[in-house]
This record gives structure tokens, sequence and C-alpha cells, in this order.
């Protein structure tokens, strides 16, 4: 078949809200994006366990260190949902890896800044996770088949990860002066990157437009980072929190909240690698592959030495 | 008597709930740095098993001592009060060394449960029960892990080589049946010392002949982690484990 | 490094006895043994399954979606392969 008529079925595939299936043919563009897409995706839940696991060690309670290590390992099994999701489109974990280590793949760059504190294991469950629910929940919608059903089961796994963290926040919210403090400060550095997590507003976003008609992406950037604001304010309210942003109201007429200039100069900076810890983060992931190199190499050589035994 | 056996069985508790507990504390500094997905989640879950015996060990301990929690243990005690090995707070190394460290507990840790499964105090043998199938799988997970390792390139088979060095010297004080471990011999119906270590030889020899590894004699008698005498790691290990609720001492999390 | 990278394995689990197995993804391992370990660490974190099957991805043999046409539409007018398509009197009730 011409690459015409390939394409207009393709679209129409699109239109009718039939989902694409890893062998079938597809505009080059489309795979890309969709490798693109999904593979950033699953790079921010590996090096998103990173500044979690920092406080794996110091959880103040068993109860707590349980729930965060859990929590973690989860994030592990959603990269590598991700990561097979992409190798369906004909490319392997370990280029991906590569890409994330040369610096040629993006993540969330809210992972480049640092947990200092227990609070901040509460403020990323609450914030972090809330925001990554927010997108996630319109992908399992998205329109490559494997995809939609990555992020239909790392919805459902997720949904204790913010509920996990808001209790952090209350139980230090209601606590010691010196606890809600910390809650309070937490919330100062997290909520702007929260919000940065939705990505540029829609006029500065260079792959929205074709994804959305390719129906990748169901809601713009705007739109996904509104709806959190709205249902995050209440959340914060109840905390007794107050969130950093001296220009919030709810306007009455649009049933919105409305909020101040997101500080675009500093998102750019963090994702173009002069966040906080970019630098610790790559190094991180780039240690733990190196050093386990000898491993999966030793484990390859002893499957081949089995199976040679078994043919003999 | 009845004294003796109440001793005995907080003892039991402490040493089972602190080795799980530490043991699962190194563990999970592997979380988020494993060599691949597959085998950190693999690790976070045995992490996740033994922090989950160490609550329930530590409960019941806890219990004995009139009421305190899992965490009055595990956040305020000292080093001279943790009743685990020495072995088992060693530092990870690299991954051949953890899981030559994870097996060697492993085997002495299923040899336990085997037995403590027969205890007529039944919170014990409850806990074992619960354990034991947990610890079927570790022991599995982690023999293959040995032998793969052991077994695998001529670099593997030197860096096992390596961790044999580091972690054998630590394996005497799991096997020494003059203290703590002869007192079970009473109260628990069909437990000897003797068994369980002749039971820990047996898997060891099994998986270290595949793993092309030694299984040589060692010294062992300066090795008294069980009663509260261990290395200089422990200290930080709690340091770091403890800072929160030290720090803050009237704060609930 | 000669050859580090691990296999792909697809993974199938059967939730409970009497249902059968079901595709839920797919994960690298070096040999099919462990493959079955690893399905269990990553896709039964949450009791989701009682037994596990693992393939090597590349021994799935699939159907070509160009040839759907012939391989799926002859099915689609065969109507009289469905109970719908015959009439039996509303007098014998439900057949």
């Amino acid at each position: 078949m011409e690459t015409t008529a390939l394409e207009h079925r393709f679209n129409q595939k699109i239109e009718r809200e039939e989902k694409i299936e890893p062998k079938d043919w597809m505009p080059e563009d489309y795979r890309k994006n969709n490798i693109r897409q999904i593979s950033q995706h699953a790079h921010s839940e590996i090096v998103g366990m990173l500044p979690e696991a920092n406080w794996i060690t110091r959880a103040p309670s068993l109860r707590r260190k349980v729930a965060l290590l859990a929590k973690v390992q989860d994030e592990a099994g959603h990269g590598l949902y991700l990561y097979s999701a992409a190798e369906t489109l004909g490319t392997d974990r370990e280029e991906m890896i590569d890409d994330l280590h040369s610096g040629k793949a993006k993540y969330s760059s809210i992972f480049n800044y640092p947990t200092t504190t227990w609070a901040d294991i509460g403020a990323i469950g609450w914030l972090v996770d809330g925001a990554a629910i927010t997108n996630q929940v319109a992908l399992c919608r998205t329109s490559y088949g494997p995809y939609a059903r990555a992020m239909v089961k790392i919805c459902k796994e997720e949904s204790f990860h913010q509920r996990q963290g808001y209790e952090i926040m209350c139980a230090m919210a209601f606590g010691t002066p010196e606890q809600k403090a910390m809650a309070q400060d937490a919330l100062n550095r997290w909520w702007w990157p929260s919000l940065m997590m939705f990505g540029p507003t829609d006029g500065d976003s260079v792959h929205s437009q074709k994804s959305m008609d390719w129906k990748i992406k169901r809601y713009s950037n705007d739109e996904l980072r509104q709806e959190f604001v709205d249902k995050t304010v209440a959340q914060a309210e109840y905390l007794g929190l107050t969130i950093p942003d001296p220009d919030l109201t709810y306007n009455d007429e649009t049933g919105h909240y409305s909020f101040g200039e997101i500080d675009w100069k500093e998102f750019y900076q963090v994702i173009s690698g002069n966040g906080p810890c970019n630098k610790e983060r790559i190094e991180a992931r780039r240690k733990a592959h190196e050093d386990g190199a000898w491993v999966r190499e030793a484990a390859n050589a002893f499957a081949q030495k089995r199976a040679n035994q078994q043919v003999a | 008597m009845e004294q003796e056996k109440q001793k005995a069985a907080l003892n039991l508790s402490l040493v089972m709930g602190d080795n799980a507990l530490i043991l699962g504390h190194r563990l999970s500094e592997w979380c988020g740095h494993g060599p691949i997905l597959e085998q950190d989640i693999a690790l976070s879950n045995i992490a996740l098993d033994l922090i989950g015996q160490a609550r329930l060990w530590l409960s019941h301990a806890g219990k004995l001592q009139g009421g305190k929690s899992e965490d009055d243990l595990a956040y305020h005690r000292d080093v001279f009060d943790f009743h685990n090995f020495q072995m088992v707070e060693t530092p990870n190394g690299h991954w051949g060394k953890t899981l030559l460290r994870q097996f060697l507990y492993d085997a002495w840790h299923h040899a336990m449960l085997q037995k403590l499964v027969l205890a007529q105090d039944e919170d014990i043998a409850g806990i074992a029960r619960k354990s034991l199938k947990e610890v079927n799988y570790h022991l599995r997970w982690s023999s293959e892990w040995v032998i793969r390792l052991g077994d695998g390139t001529e670099e593997s088979a030197a860096k096992m080589q390596d961790a044999y060095a580091d972690v054998w010297p630590y394996v005497g004080e799991l096997l020494q049946k003059d203290f703590w471990l002869k007192e079970l011999d009473q109260w628990i119906p069909g437990f000897t010392a003797d068994e369980i270590l002749a039971q820990w030889w047996k898997t060891v020899r099994e998986v270290f002949s595949q793993a092309n590894l030694p299984a040589e004699p060692m010294d062992w008698l300066y090795r008294k982690g069980h009663l509260g005498h261990h290395t200089e790691h422990l200290g930080f290990i709690l340091a770091e484990m403890q800072f929160l609720p030290r720090a803050y001492p009237d704060a609930t999390w | 490094m000669s050859n580090q990278n691990w296999p792909l394995f697809e993974v199938f689990i059967r939730s409970k006895n009497g249902l059968s197995h079901k595709h839920v993804g797919s994960l690298h391992a070096a040999d099919a043994a462990m493959a079955i370990e690893n399905a269990r660490d990553v896709y039964c974190r949450r009791n989701e399954g009682v037994s596990i099957w693992v393939v090597p991805s590349t021994q799935i043999v699939a159907s070509d979606p160009e040839d759907a046409e012939a391989l799926y539409e002859p099915a689609k007018d065969k109507i009289y392969r469905h109970p719908t398509f015959y009439t039996v009197p509303d007098e014998v009730g439900h057949m």
C-alpha cells in the first residue's frame, strides 16, 4: 500500500479512537514521538527513585519505612513497565538508558531538586505524585496501546502513593510546631516545581500540537496544571499550610483558581542541566549501571553455560 | 523456670528481630542502585520481607518487656543493646558480596525457622510460620545468585572470592551453640542447636560446590554481636536510622 | 564488556485458578528460570497471580496486521454461527 493510503488509514483509526498496536503501520514521527515520550516517562520514574530513596534508611518509624520502600520499589516497577512499552516500538532498554546517561534523553526536572528533610517525602507524595497522577490518568487513554495499558496499571498502583504522602503531611502539620514548620518549608520549596511538572505553557510547548493531534496527549499542559491547582488548594487549607503564591485567588466566574506567574527561567535552567541535583542524579544512575555490568554479564555467561550443558 | 523461659523468648525475639532489621536496612540501601531494574525490585522485596519480620519480632519482644512498641526498640536502643550478628551490619560492598552475605544468613535463617515453627509458644511459632514462607524464597534466590556469580565469568568468580574473604570471617558467630542457642534446646521440642548447624553446613556446602567457593573452618570466638558486641558499622547505621526520633523526641510521625 | 544485555521475555499471569493466563507485559532476564522469578517480583507484588508463564519474546509468532482483511473479514458475515440467527418460538422459552 502507498504511504499516503497507509497514513490515511492510520489517521482514521486515531479518529475512531482505535488503539494503535505495535505491529500496525504508523508514521515514523508517531513512532519517534512515542519513544521519546514513553522513555522520558520511564526515565522520570527511575531517576525519581533517588530523591526518595535518600530517606528510606532515615524513615522515622518502621511503618513509614516499609511504606516508603514499597513506594520507591513501585517506581522501579513503573519504569520497567514503561521501558517495556517503549521496547515494543523497536528500541531497546539499553539504548534508552544510554541516552539518559549521555544527557540526550530528558526526564522530569522535578527530580533535580534535593530532599533535605523528612517533610520532603510527604510533599513529594502529596504534590509531585499528585501532579504525576493528574498527568497519568489523562494518559490512560493515549492512542498507543502498550503505553495506555502500562498507564492503567501504573495509575492503579500509584493510588497509594499520594495518600502515603498526604498522611505524612497530616502527621507533621498537626504535630509539634517544629514539624509544622518543616511541613511548611517543604511546601514552599516543592509547590512551584510541582506546577512546572506539567511542562511549558501551551503556547511554548514544542511537541504539544502534534501529540494532541495523534491523541498521544489528550489534554494540554495548561489544562492539566489548572486541574491540579484546583484540587490541591483545599488540601493545603485543610493542613493549615500556606501555598507560597500571593496571587493565588479563587475566581467565582470561572470556578477555577488563578495563580501567579511560574518562573520559567528556573524551569529552563533546571531542564538544561543546571538544577541543584542534575549531576548527582545522572551520576548515581550511571554508577549503578556501570557497577552492575559485571553482574549482568556473569548472569548471561552462566545461562549460556547451563544451556550448553543441557544440549550436551 | 517460667522466668527463664521468658528470658529465652525475649532473647530469641531480639536476635531474630535485630538481624532482620539491620539486614533489611542494609538491603534497602540498594534501592535505586541495583545492577538492573528487575533485580533492584527483587532485592527490595526481600528488604520489605525482612523489615516486616523485624516488626513482628520486635513487637513481640516489646510485649515481653512490658509494653514497649516496635519503634521503641528500633529507634531508642543504642549499639550495646542490639542483638544482631556482626555479619549483617557489615557494609554491602558489591552485588556479589551483598548476595553472599545474604545467602549465608538465609541458610541460617531458614534452618532456624524450620525449628522455630515447632515452638509451643504460639507467638513465636506464628511469626516463624509467616517468616518461613518468605525465607524459603530468599534462600532459593540468594543460592541461585551465589552459584551464578561463582560460576559466571572469570571476573565474577574473582569478585566472589573477594566477597568470600570479606564475609566468611563473620559466619562463625552464626554457628556457636554454647550461648543463647543452647537454651532453646530446652523449651522447643525437637530443637537442637546441632541440627541447625548441620543443616547450615549442608546448604552451604551444596551451594559452594557449584559456586566454586571453599567452606573452610573459621575462627569465631571474638564475634559476639548477639551479646551486644558490635563492629564500628552498627553505630553509623543507628545514627542514620534513629536520627529523626532522637532529634525530635516529642514528635510522632 | 562483551554481553551484558539480558534477553526480553513476555509474561503471562493466571490471576486465579479457573482463569486463563493473560499477557501482562515483559521483562529482561538472563534465562527462563530467572524470568519466572523476575516476573514474580515485578508483576506479582500485589497478589496478582497464582501461576506464571514466560516466553522469550523472540519466540512469539504474530500475525501481520496487513493480513487483517484476509484473516478476519471473512468471519464477519457468517451470522449463522451466532445463536441469534435462529428463531425459536417464545413458548419454548430460553434455549
